[in-house]
């Protein structure tokens, strides 16, 4: 069984990320801890547990500038077999469907029965990156797995909606997009960790790929980040909780009017 | 020059979902702008009683595709009726709510149109005829303002954020039947079961008021209490991510950047002490209650009321002051 994961390398979630005061579209770097994308950890790990139980080839792929490297090295260290970056140093505003161009345009290139990657990377949010390969793919896609079995060229998976669960059954190759409780991601062995620290990592770019900058041209452009607006003070009850619970409930139904 | 503001319509158990006239309201405020009407998109059976809803919000037109292939939401069928509609209507911007579903089929909807795609946004406007969103990033530490171009950009608006329109006299607007065809990727999808939570309470999502518990908890057993209160306020329970990687709660409930970020009227997180992983999720909530026995727990900084307490001994008497209320 051949599989690729997507993953994306984003700032650690303790990260306090702030915008850049010289290009605000973007986020202050330096000082910042990059992780691989939570998400996709649960996809990795996923796709070697496949692996060690059917055999297989697992591929990691990313977009990214030369520090994605060690999001791949991650990866290898817990048990992928091979990784890729495509460059994006020249692109570095690439939409969400830019994104899913190039990436589907280098999974393309060898066989696969199965793409993972995470639903949604938490840097923005967007949740959209697996389905538009999927869909660019021409192949279904399964979106918030939280369990996935595998049997005669079929996927089955169970994925969250609102307030349920869905059995979802899919024909293979399709896009799976992991969501937490999928599986409990390993750390990575000393071993991996060796193996990792050697493994060489091809790179690609946008036009060795076979796409031109004008088919990137983003149609999703952030024209600028700012922190969420400040808080006020709030108010603190302090005392016996006979007096705090029964102010407490005065003040959210006169003064702030929520129920 | 598109003529619409194409709005998808998500129906639970038969009814319009309110993240969806929330939508349209969105979808109201930026027609005007557009030079464009209002259209619904009601993909699968919609009962009688949801189509008068619709008469209700301001909608000119609906769009009905139907079927026995749509009785369960899938995306990718979902995306092939709603093409469909797409085609006919040729609309300027295509709204959706942010919920489970809405996200799924926005995604798959996005890529087979080559649309540029904001999803769960808390703001939109429109300046000299360009769209503009914006949207929390990094779950919430920060706010992107997003320029969105190209053909039918879609947006997904965040449940909550948006008002209903009011209710207008009976508009009557206009029904267009679409039929559409299943493509390659639906033919190999079939859901097999969908199966929901019982109990009514809804989802955090889509809650107006949350009651969260965090490490303070101390134990499953006792979010009966957390429930409780919920449910004496129409609302959700939600869990911190410590509570939730304990067993305590389903992942389903998380408030945080690795669960739900979410904007109720409402917050009230009961001993959770404000990682900034969980402020991330729930800070832009309109009120924020802090319980807790430590007074300088980090979730003390974002509260607009906080009690320094034992929760165990507040929530109870919270309970009973507000059936005394009622």
């Amino acid at each position: 069984m051949n599989i690729v994961v997507l993953v994306k390398q984003v700032p650690d979630t303790e990260a306090a990320v702030r915008p850049d005061s010289s290009a605000p579209a973007r986020i202050v770097e330096s000082g910042i801890k990059f992780i691989v994308n939570p998400y996709d950890e649960f996809a990795v790990e996923e796709a070697i547990r496949i692996k060690e139980a059917k055999g297989g080839h697992v591929l990691v792929v990313t977009i990214g500038p030369p520090r994605a490297d060690e999001a791949l090295r991650t990866c290898i260290a817990m048990g992928a077999d091979d990784a890729l970056r495509i460059d994006d140093s020249q692109l570095p505003d690439l939409d969400a469907l830019g994104r899913a161009r190039l990436l589907s345009k280098a999974i393309a290139q060898s066989p696969f029965d199965l793409v993972l990657c995470g639903k949604q990377a938490i840097d923005d949010d967007l949740a959209a990156v697996g389905t538009f390969v999927a869909e660019l793919l021409d192949l279904p896609h399964v979106a918030v797995v939280t369990k996935l079995e595998l049997a005669d060229g079929k996927a089955i998976c169970r994925k969250e909606v609102d307030g349920g669960t869905q059995t979802v059954e899919v024909q293979l190759p399709a896009v799976i997009t992991a969501q937490k409780g999928l599986n409990e991601p390993r750390y990575p062995a000393l071993r991996g960790l060796m193996l990792a620290k050697k493994k060489e990592i091809p790179v690609v770019t946008p036009s060795s790929l076979g796409i031109s900058a004008e088919e990137l041209r983003p149609s999703y452009k952030v024209q600028h980040l700012e922190l969420p607006p400040a808080r006020g003070k709030g108010k603190i009850l302090q005392g016996e909780p006979e007096t705090t619970a029964v102010e407490l409930v005065r003040l959210l139904r006169e003064e702030a009017k929520v129920f | 020059m598109a003529s619409e503001v194409l709005v998808w319509v998500e129906f639970k158990d038969g009814v319009i979902r309110r993240s969806s006239l929330e939508a349209i309201g969105a979808a109201t405020q930026v027609a005007a702008q557009l030079k464009c009407t209002v259209a619904a998109a009601v993909v699968g059976n919609a009962d009688q009683q949801a189509m008068q809803c619709l008469d209700e919000v301001g909608v000119s037109r609906v769009y009905k595709v139907e079927g026995v292939e749509y009785q369960q939401f899938e995306p990718c069928r979902y995306a092939d009726a709603l093409q469909a509609v797409v085609k006919q209507s040729s609309p300027g911007l295509i709204l959706m709510a942010a919920t489970a579903l809405g996200k799924d089929l926005s995604a798959r909807l996005a890529a087979r149109l080559r649309s540029a795609l904001a999803t769960d946004c808390i703001g939109l406007e429109v300046n000299d005829g360009q769209i503009s969103v914006v949207r929390p990033v990094y779950a919430g530490k920060l706010r992107a303002k997003v320029g969105l171009s190209g053909p039918s950009p879609i947006v997904t608006v965040r449940p909550n954020t948006f008002a209903v329109p009011a209710a207008q006299s009976n508009r009557q607007p206009e029904v267009t039947g679409i039929s559409a065809e299943l493509g390659a990727a639906s033919r190999k999808v079939t859901v097999r079961e969908t199966v929901y939570s019982t109990g009514e309470m809804p989802d955090v999502s889509e809650a107006d008021i949350v009651v969260s518990g965090g490490r303070g908890m101390k134990g499953p057993e006792n979010f009966a209490i957390l429930e409780e209160l919920a449910k004496l306020l129409g609302g959700a329970v939600g869990a911190s991510r410590s509570a939730v990687d304990a067993g305590w709660m389903d992942h389903q409930h998380q408030v945080g950047q690795t669960g739900k970020t979410i904007s109720p009227n409402l917050y009230i997180a009961c001993g959770i002490s404000g990682a900034t992983q969980h402020l991330a999720g729930m800070s832009s909530s309109k009120c924020i209650v802090a319980i807790n026995k430590d007074p300088e727990a980090n979730i003390f900084k974002v509260a607009d009321y906080g009690v320094v307490g034992d929760l165990f001994r507040v929530v109870p008497l919270m309970i009973a002051e507000i059936k005394k209320l009622k």
